[in-house]
């Protein structure tokens, strides 16, 4: 299957290593990748902030460059910025001409966990990485993807590993996009009731499928010299350590 | 009195979170509300075509909401009701004042009603010389406290019981106890005089009954029995979106709402109120009167995307399990609603103008549409709300709006884009990049080498 790589911004700047594991993971389950050096940002951050013309603009851009390939599905590492593509469809509401357009590439586009389990009906991908960890559900993947099992499913066959479940899973890490600089006290008050769940959970790492969710929690847990790391599902699925 | 506005809201958060006690209480009630609630709707195996059902009720009542309510005012009144029509608050509260005065009631009880909350009736009725006694036991507390409610059923959620026990000693003359069941008898004992010397009784409305003219009133403490009982005039406000069709609609919302909000499968009391009393000799008040209250709610029925606000039936369940409301409370909200449906609802009943922050005091995470009982889109809404105020043409967010065109400029354009990976990476080297991210998380640094670039020489050639 061929597969178009919508890396995400974030990734693509900050954390790369996440870019190289959803790779390495697709072209080891057969699939053929391409990435499209033109491609930047899905216009969430302007979208939830309330600047729609601006996320338009960008969101535009995003359709005519993915609509260009001939790829079976995009595909990408992350819930929330898929979660964007989803709801291009409402920003282009009413739109004769867009909303079309939007719809069909809302229905193209996969995040790695759901295109892996549904798509490819895939449950284990052959990585191995020892010790303990616990899976973080990121918001708009958990209510906006709906993903609960898929990525679960994928972990649970890695071999090595241990997954310890937190008893606030689903709670938010209280990163929101602007939210975490706009109320940065807030933001981290609710990521501590997180912080708290994971050290009592005693995983050596914490997983999930939005770098910026991880960024917001290893931020915490690099400030408290915490020995638990995150690690992103694209990381944990490529890895073969074992 | 304690009075915040929805403009400090970063001040009235920031002032919250340090306060431990605060803290220690929302932490315990809204967890226990959130655990109760789950287990409530588990009980039902078909929770999920309920929410549908019953939101399926409310817009087809919204979108014919003037042909309900004239069906409703028409029964009601053809059972003794009277009904008077309120533009906004201050018409609703003076139409209640001179009631009171025209029939001479001096002392008035009152039930826990939010509509009332917002219309800011105890004030009015001060004002003009009423004496006037909240019922509900957290509504009690919160007026001997000289406060406002901070959760939309559980008034005084952000005092604790050792709080309540100093208020109800130095109010009360009650002997220091922490004794739940004593600080109850107090209450309850003070209450029950005022109930007799009561001349009119004021209520909230959870549904009215168009097929019947009937109001229903749900509560646990009997208070809104006696008010809506004892006293020889009921004055009952209910807001235009109140109304639902048929006798037969009200079983679905009467299991999802004391479950949404409590987790009780049935609050202990339900007060079916239609008209006044048959018969001279009956028990009951003289004169019911209903108060329909618009204040900005027909402005929220005109949008096709805002109208789902009004299906909202005030359960709190979007309060409980809304991380930012389990930090910092209600009254950092700074508005009668607090909490995700607050706002949605605030900026819309009072405008934008003081509570322009309220939409941004979310983390979009989606925990209120998932336990909300009519479905309500709380994360639409706010992210609707949050584009009418950059496109109002406000200046406070000039800064923004100027960085969010940059931006856009620079994510259509690879060039500019590349350009500013690299400005970003040499700027971090010299100094932070994001100071309110920093104070209290490490920052991840940009990469040397970004994504595209490692395609580019590595990954595009294997």
């Amino acid at each position: 299957m061929k597969v178009s790589l919508f890396v995400t911004c974030l990734v693509d700047q900050m954390w790369t290593s996440v870019g190289a594991g959803t790779v390495a993971v697709l072209r080891r389950v057969g699939c053929d990748v391409e990435f499209d050096n033109r491609q930047t940002c899905c216009g969430q951050p302007a979208f939830n902030t309330g600047y729609r013309d601006e996320a338009r603009q960008v969101a535009q851009r995003f359709i005519r460059i993915f609509e260009e390939s001939k790829a079976d599905a995009i595909v990408s590492p992350s819930g929330s910025c898929t979660a964007m593509v989803h709801h291009y469809p409402e920003l282009f509401a009413g739109d004769k001409e867009w909303e079309p357009r939007a719809r069909a590439m809302a229905t193209r586009t996969h995040e790695l966990s759901a295109f892996l389990v549904r798509v490819l009906k895939i449950a284990d991908v052959g990585a191995s990485w020892s010790g303990k960890l616990t899976w973080h559900d990121a918001c708009h993947g958990l209510r906006d993807l709906n993903l609960k099992n898929e990525p679960r499913t994928l972990i649970r066959n890695v071999r090595g590993v241990e997954l310890v479940e937190l008893e606030n899973a689903e709670a938010c890490c209280g990163f929101g996009g602007t939210f975490s600089v706009k109320y940065p006290e807030i933001s981290v008050a609710i990521l501590d009731q997180k912080i708290e769940a994971i050290e009592r959970s005693g995983v050596h790492a914490v997983v999930s499928g939005d770098a910026s969710c991880l960024m917001q929690i290893g931020g915490r847990l690099s400030r408290n010299r915490s020995k638990v790391r995150v690690m992103h599902l694209a990381e944990l699925l490529a890895s073969q350590s074992l | 009195m304690n009075q915040l506005s929805s403009e400090t809201f970063d001040k009235n958060a920031k002032a919250a979170l340090a306060d431990v006690q605060l803290r220690g209480a929302l932490r315990h009630a809204t967890s226990l509300f959130g655990k109760r609630r789950l287990e409530a709707a588990r009980s039902l195996n078909n929770w999920e075509e309920l929410r549908t059902h019953a939101r399926a009720v409310k817009d087809e009542v919204l979108l014919h909401l003037d042909r309900y309510l004239e069906t409703f005012v028409a029964n009601a009144e053809k059972r003794g009701a009277v009904v008077h029509w309120a533009n906004d608050g201050t018409e609703a509260n003076a139409i209640i004042c001179k009631l009171a005065r025209d029939r001479n009631a001096r002392t008035i009880v009152k039930s826990k009603s939010m509509t009332t909350e917002e219309t800011h009736l105890n004030d009015a009725l001060e004002a003009a010389g009423l004496q006037v006694v909240e019922t509900d036991l957290g509504e009690y507390i919160i007026q001997l406290a000289h406060e406002t409610p901070s959760h939309i059923i559980a008034p005084a959620i952000h005092k604790t019981k050792r709080q309540v026990a100093e208020l109800f000693t130095s109010t009360l003359g009650m002997p220091p106890t922490d004794d739940v069941a004593q600080l109850t008898r107090t209450a309850r004992a003070t209450l029950r005089d005022r109930f007799a010397a009561a001349d009119m009784g004021v209520s909230g409305v959870n549904f009215g009954i168009a097929q019947t003219g009937t109001i229903v009133i749900v509560e646990n403490e009997g208070n809104i029995r006696l008010t809506t009982s004892v006293p020889r005039i009921h004055v009952a406000v209910m807001g235009i979106e109140k109304v639902i069709p048929r006798l037969a609609d009200l079983d679905l919302f009467l299991k999802l709402l004391p479950r949404s909000g409590t987790g009780q499968r049935l609050t202990t009391y339900q007060s079916f109120i239609t008209g006044t009393k048959r018969n001279v000799d009956d028990e009951g008040p003289d004169e019911l009167h209903i108060v329909i209250l618009d204040n900005g709610r027909s402005r929220m029925l005109a949008h096709p995307v805002t109208r789902q606000s009004l299906a909202c039936i005030r359960c709190g369940a979007c309060l409980n399990a809304c991380p930012v409301y389990q930090q910092i409370g209600g009254h950092a909200y700074g508005s009668v609603y607090p909490g995700p449906i607050g706002a949605v609802i605030t900026p819309q009943l009072i405008g934008f103008e003081k509570t322009a922050q309220l939409p941004y005091a979310s983390s979009l995470c989606g925990a209120c549409r998932e336990v909300c009982p009519v479905k309500i889109d709380i994360p639409q809404l706010l992210l609707h709300l949050r584009s009418e105020i950059t496109s109002n043409g406000s200046k406070r967010n000039a800064t923004e709006r100027i960085a969010f065109k940059l931006w856009a400029k620079v994510m259509v354009s690879p060039a500019l884009y590349n350009l500013s990976s690299l400005a970003g990476r040499l700027i971090q080297k010299v100094m932070p990049l994001a100071p309110a991210w920093t104070r209290e998380r490490d920052l991840r640094p940009i990469e040397q080498q970004s994504f595209r670039s490692l395609w580019k020489t590595k990954l595009s050639h294997e």
